[in-house]
């Protein structure tokens, strides 16, 4: 009997089992308070209790988990700040010696560059993208629930490793030979390169998830042309990060392996080179701060809006530059070696491409302004923030414009005033655009709203605060202090700026802690808030704060790029049906015009991702101690990912229920 | 955009139409009514096209980085191999010839996934996993033919790592078939399983082109 | 310590010079455009009206078209681009003017960098004129100084902010900076890359000296090491040579060569020691001596156990070593 193109027994294609009796599946489509909806409500919860935290691949509860531990360790590289920070204060001074001095800066730097800001641009990717596209969860869940417990054990580990005295001592970017098997000592690099490791394992894996949600999974008729702006902003650092991750993660492989193996990578003596380290980092490490920075102007092209009353002026322009950006971030990485002595026609074109990204960025500004000169503008929390962004980040992009002349570079790289620019584009570009978007999506996270005053204070303290703290190391760098000094003699004159700096550091804290008293007083006490407190365009808000485990009861029909304030054609469908409340159903589209196309079944919960965490772990941990561990160690992570991908004869037969093929 | 639509046809299984909603929704009121739609599809079609082609493009991606690394040094150092013969030619030209060969019975499994045949696809997939272990041990006998040690010098490392990059890859990528062909004999089988069979195919594909040039990295570049 | 310039603001020769031009440059446009873009952000907060969540918000805006919003975004836009165009045709000929300074009878220096000290070796076309010196870098005012840079450990950088821009030393490669001196003075450069343990305390002087006085500077330590002229110091130089201190110390005209340390040859008429971590007198010298690590911990110098008598002789000999 030929077996080509036979209907599956069982599934819907199935002639023999038509008309069988059997229970007929309820479907999707009706109101929030539908039967369809309880059905969905029973589908898609999570078991209470540890199992179910550990089997939920739910994307709002894993980027929650994300967004929460990234802020975690926000805190504690912001308290190594804070210690350093005393430390220089004043001249000479002894609270703190060079060997610890040097743990924290380098924790400081990699625990902020790879552990929070990258995480929780994620995380909040995680969590908003696959409401604001208008679907149930992302493309790829077990493997984003996974990369999560990766980077959770992957920073533990570095953590307890500093709190051992065993932290990373080299700097964020721990150049070689000091990182190498000479004078590396001990096992501190090592740990560096393990934690490398792991976060872009995990950036690599939610990065690949969030493009596939992106361009498979939204809702019909959000064509490419209406996708919300933190969406496309999402979209394009996914990609960056999936070309420029590997990078890093190639370089810190080979000096593990010059290290642990003796190869010959970064050994001059044996034909390698030290300045390959550089370009292998850098080509990483300056996208690296465009996919932290990316993220960010999605948050402000997502407030602006919404606080303006108005669409974004110049969306596809705002759209073309976001692009633009990502591109042209891969060509600018050896502004980062103006010192070195690569050929010095080759570093002015390098300057060019720097200048030649800020146009890009320039057109973005240009474009807030006009939406926020031309809107009725809602000044509250969240566009305080950014207009702090406004201001601090132009200061941080035009001393970049400084920085990236050769000439000007090779007098103040390597200093404070390098220091006080990266703190001017991270914290004005990152941190404040971060904390008006938790200000405004907070309502949705937890279906409260923080409080006003609380967060005004905290904006003006944080402003103050920064600003007093970091402007004075643009001067300090002019007088010729250079970075990663754990102490300086009084007679260079570098003591009063260094104390103002401190005092400015001391008023970050406390904004800080403004935040944190903000937040749990909201959580447990704050006035409550409805659907859309915000008066928002996009989908996530369509829904209920927070949002059902199952995101929407049906899933919205698109038809504008604002899809709560555009009024609708009169003849269009308003939402999707027929998808199974009883099974974790969910819709493929198309790429362009998000035409349906194929029904997708999610994956079940299951505690298959959470192992195959802990067995990768052990296998990079084990990898990097010995060559034996390399191939052995694979074993565990091979069970568990087979235990994690065999289809089990529950879900076999429940597929083939709803199976129709193509 | 019909250049785009034709070449995303062309990534999609040839006997599939490649326009969208093969089965259109249906009107149903206010709503979109999707309950006739497929459960899955091929190609470009299915999230997990697309999965791979994001895990192909990072692989990629460290590949081409490699081999940056291998002509960077080259580029720094006069004498290349820094000592020692080039490795010999004969272990890994046989393996790149029969990887290429395996092309053959990879085209089949992926048609026999197609057409959702679950003979030709048990056949054809038991051939394939067979051929592809076969190259393991020949791989083997690359590393102990090379000629040079990873510790030997910057050569040695980077033909090492690279010939390892690629060999890391190769092994995920026959103990992927292996299950994939595990799963394949169940008693029930749902439709993704073809899809997942038609996926490794395609990851198939990029073991064999990432392998052709690392062979001419390894041993035709310190020849040149 | 001692009084010395170190800013980039105050330029003391043609390098400096034509970097800090160039910095004023950046700094008056920069805030222009700060200024500017900060207007209009402020002008915008005034003039729009205010709303509440409720408002009705204007989708139609984007489809009525905003011609003068556009043209003003566009002519920003094209400032902006013209201005960089501008600053990149700056900061070329920056570049193009340090690579065209003249180099006429340069000054010869090989500078290694070492964890944590700088190793200077005076060349010169007649080998008996090459000498050594350490942490401390005299030239001559008005003639070109070219310093060839290695570094024998980990990656470093030299930097003297008001004579020139910094240039990494990096292990396998040879990189090269040159400046000129053109006032009178004392200059502080520091290590620019961090390097290890002591990066914070490896400073690196330059004395910029009148032609006459460098010339006599040159000769000075061009001669062997001062004979001793007391028996303390004769003492002193029996125990250096047949000590540890020989191991990695060098004194020209003793039985003491190691190249492992700075050579010490003309140590007292430095200004300070330990590559600016203290100042060269007596009490230093003699704490240095016994215990490097209490100063710089971390350092390659161990502590030395030695009687007080003897350490007070190896003192009053390094003393003697001007």
């Amino acid at each position: 009997m030929s077996s080509v193109g036979a209907a599956l027994p069982g599934s819907a294609d199935d002639a023999s089992t038509a008309g069988r009796a059997g229970p007929r599946r309820i479907l999707d489509g009706a109101g929030r308070d539908s039967a369809a909806a309880r059905a969905l409500e029973r589908t898609w919860s999570d078991k209470p209790g540890v199992l179910g935290f550990l089997r939920t691949n739910d994307h709002k509860r894993i980027g929650r988990r994300f967004v929460v531990t990234a802020f975690v360790f926000f805190l504690l590289a912001g308290a190594l700040a804070a210690i350093m920070r005393a430390q220089l204060a004043l001249p000479d001074s002894h609270l703190v010696g060079p060997d610890l001095y040097d743990q924290l800066f380098t924790m400081h730097g990699t625990t902020m560059m790879f552990v929070f800001a990258v995480p929780v641009m994620q995380g909040l990717s995680v969590y908003f993208v696959p409401l604001m596209v208008g679907t149930r969860n992302t493309a790829f869940p077990r493997m984003t629930q996974c990369a999560y417990w990766v980077y959770a054990v992957g920073a533990l580990t570095f953590w307890i490793a500093f709190a051992l005295n065993t932290g990373a001592d080299a700097g964020w970017f721990a150049y070689v030979p000091l990182t190498g098997p000479q004078y590396g000592v001990g096992h501190r690099a090592d740990l560096w390169n393990n934690l490398v490791n792991f976060t872009e394992a995990m950036g690599l894996m939610v990065a690949v998830d969030i493009a596939t949600v992106i361009l498979k999974m939204r809702a019909p008729g959000m064509s490419l042309r209406r996708m919300p702006l933190f969406v496309w902003a999402s979209l394009v650092a996914s990609v960056m990060i999936i070309f420029a991750m590997p990078s890093v993660m190639l370089a810190a492989n080979l000096v593990s392996f010059d290290r642990t193996f003796g190869t010959h990578f970064f050994n001059p003596a044996e034909g390698g080179d030290a300045l390959l380290w550089q370009h292998l980092f850098w080509f990483f490490g300056h996208p690296e701060v465009y996919f932290i920075f990316i993220p960010a102007l999605g948050f402000v092209s997502t407030i602006i809006p919404v606080f303006a009353r108005r669409p974004m002026f110049g969306h596809d322009a705002v759209v073309m530059s976001l692009i633009a950006t990502g591109f042209l971030a891969f060509g600018l990485w050896v502004h980062h070696m103006f010192a070195t002595n690569l050929p010095e026609l080759g570093k002015s074109f390098f300057t060019a491409m720097s200048y030649m990204i800020a146009i890009p960025t320039a057109v973005q500004i240009f474009c807030w302004i006009a939406t926020l000169w031309t809107g009725r503008l809602n000044l509250r929390v969240p566009l305080l923030f950014v207009l702090g962004f406004f201001f601090i980040f132009v200061i941080g992009g035009l001393s970049g414009i400084m920085v990236g002349s050769v000439p000007l570079d090779l007098q103040v790289h390597d200093t404070y005033f390098v220091v006080a620019h990266l703190h001017y584009v991270l914290i004005g570009g990152a941190v404040f655009p971060l904390f008006g978007i938790l200000h405004y999506w907070f309502p949705k996270l937890t279906g409260r709203m923080l409080d006003e005053r609380l967060g005004r204070w905290q904006f003006w303290l944080f402003f103050v605060g920064f600003n007093v703290a970091f402007f004075p190391m643009h001067i300090l760098g002019l007088q010729g202090m250079p970075r990663r000094m754990y102490t300086y003699a009084a007679e260079t004159g570098w003591g009063p700026m260094n104390l103002v700096a401190t005092i400015g550091a001391a008023v970050i804290a406390v904004s800080v802690l403004l935040f944190l008293i903000n937040v749990v007083r909201s959580w447990l006490h704050g006035e409550r808030a409805g659907d859309d407190p915000w008066g928002a365009d996009t989908l996530e808000w369509s829904t209920r704060s927070p949002p059902p485990p199952y995101n929407f009861a049906a899933l919205p029909v698109v038809t504008s790029r604002q899809p709560l304030w555009a009024p609708r054609p009169p003849d269009a469908p308003t939402h999707v049906s027929g998808l199974s409340a009883e099974d974790r159903e969910g819709l493929v589209t198309t790429v362009l015009d998000a035409l349906p196309d194929v029904r997708y079944s999610y994956p079940e919960p299951t505690v298959w991702p959470f192992v195959a965490a802990w067995a990768v772990y052990a296998w990079l941990f084990w990898s990097g101690l010995s060559s034996a561990g390399m191939f052995w160690g694979l074993i565990p992570p091979a069970i568990a990912f087979i235990g994690w991908y065999w289809p089990s004869e529950k879900e076999t037969t429940r597929q083939i229920l709803l199976d129709k093929r193509p | 955009m019909s250049l785009l639509t034709r070449w995303f046809g062309l990534l999609e299984s040839g006997r599939r139409e490649s326009t969208p909603a093969s089965v259109p929704p249906v009107r149903k009121g206010d709503a979109l009514d999707v309950a006739n739609l497929p459960s899955y599809g091929f190609g470009t079609r299915n999230v997990m096209w697309w999965g791979n082609a994001g895990m192909m493009t990072i692989e990629g991606v460290g590949f081409a980085l490699m081999v940056g690394v291998y002509f960077y040094l080259r580029g720094l150092n006069p004498v290349w191999p820094n000592e020692g013969p080039p490795p010999d030619l004969l272990w890994g030209t046989l393996n790149v010839v029969l990887a290429l060969a395996t092309g053959f019975p990879n085209a089949m499994v992926d048609r026999a996934a197609n057409d959702q045949d679950v003979r030709k696809v048990r056949v054809w997939i038991v051939v394939f996993a067979v051929l592809t272990l076969a190259l393991l041990p020949i791989r083997w006998l690359e590393f102990k033919t090379l000629n040079v040690s990873g510790d030997a010098s910057a050569y040695g490392s980077c033909v090492w790592v690279l010939l390892g990059l690629h060999t890391f890859n190769l092994v995920t990528d026959v103990a992927d078939t292996l299950v994939v062909c595990a799963v394949m004999f169940k008693k029930k089988i749902d439709g993704k399983r073809y899809v997942d069979v038609a996926a490794n195919a395609g990851y198939w594909w990029f073991i064999i082109g990432s392998w052709i040039p690392i062979y001419a990295v390894v041993y035709l570049a310190p020849r040149l | 310590m001692i009084e010395a310039l170190h800013n980039v603001q105050a330029p003391g020769g043609v390098q400096a010079q034509a970097v800090y031009h160039l910095w004023l440059l950046l700094l008056a446009v920069c805030t222009i455009v700060f200024v500017a873009v900060m207007a209009a952000l402020a002008l915008a907060l005034r003039r729009a009206r205010r709303a509440g969540a409720e408002t009705r918000p204007r989708v139609e805006l984007p489809e009525r078209g905003e011609p003068a919003v556009v043209r003003a975004v566009v002519i920003g836009v094209a400032v902006s681009a013209a201005l960089l165009l501008g600053l990149l045709g700056a900061s070329v000929y920056t570049s193009r003017t340090l690579a065209g300074m003249p180099l006429t009878d340069a000054l010869h220096i090989a500078l290694t960098a070492h964890q944590w000290w700088w190793e200077a070796r005076y060349d010169d076309p007649a080998p008996s004129r090459i000498f050594l010196t350490a942490n401390e870098l005299h030239v001559p005012v008005g003639r070109p100084v070219l310093l060839t840079l290695r570094a024998s450990d980990v990656i470093h950088s030299f930097w003297v902010p008001s004579l020139t821009g910094k240039k990494d030393l990096i292990p396998g490669r040879e990189a090269m900076v040159t400046f000129r001196a053109d006032h009178a003075g004392v200059y502080r450069g520091q290590c620019a890359e961090f390097c290890g343990y002591q990066h914070a305390k490896m400073a690196l002087f330059v004395f910029a000296d009148e032609p006459e006085a460098w010339q006599h500077w040159a000769e000075g330590q061009l001669a062997p090491a001062a004979a001793p002229r007391t028996a303390l110091e004769a003492r002193g130089r029996e125990l250096f040579e047949t000590g540890t201190c020989a191991m990695c110390h060098a004194v020209a005209g003793t039985l003491a060569g190691g190249r492992h340390a700075p050579d010490l040859t003309h140590v007292a008429s430095r200004a300070t020691l330990a590559a600016g971590a203290m100042p060269n007198d007596v009490a230093a010298r003699t704490a240095w001596i016994l215990d490097p690590q209490a100063i710089k911990p971390g350092v390659n110098m161990p502590a030395t156990r030695l009687a007080p008598e003897d350490a007070a002789a190896i003192t009053a000999f390094l003393g003697s070593l001007q």
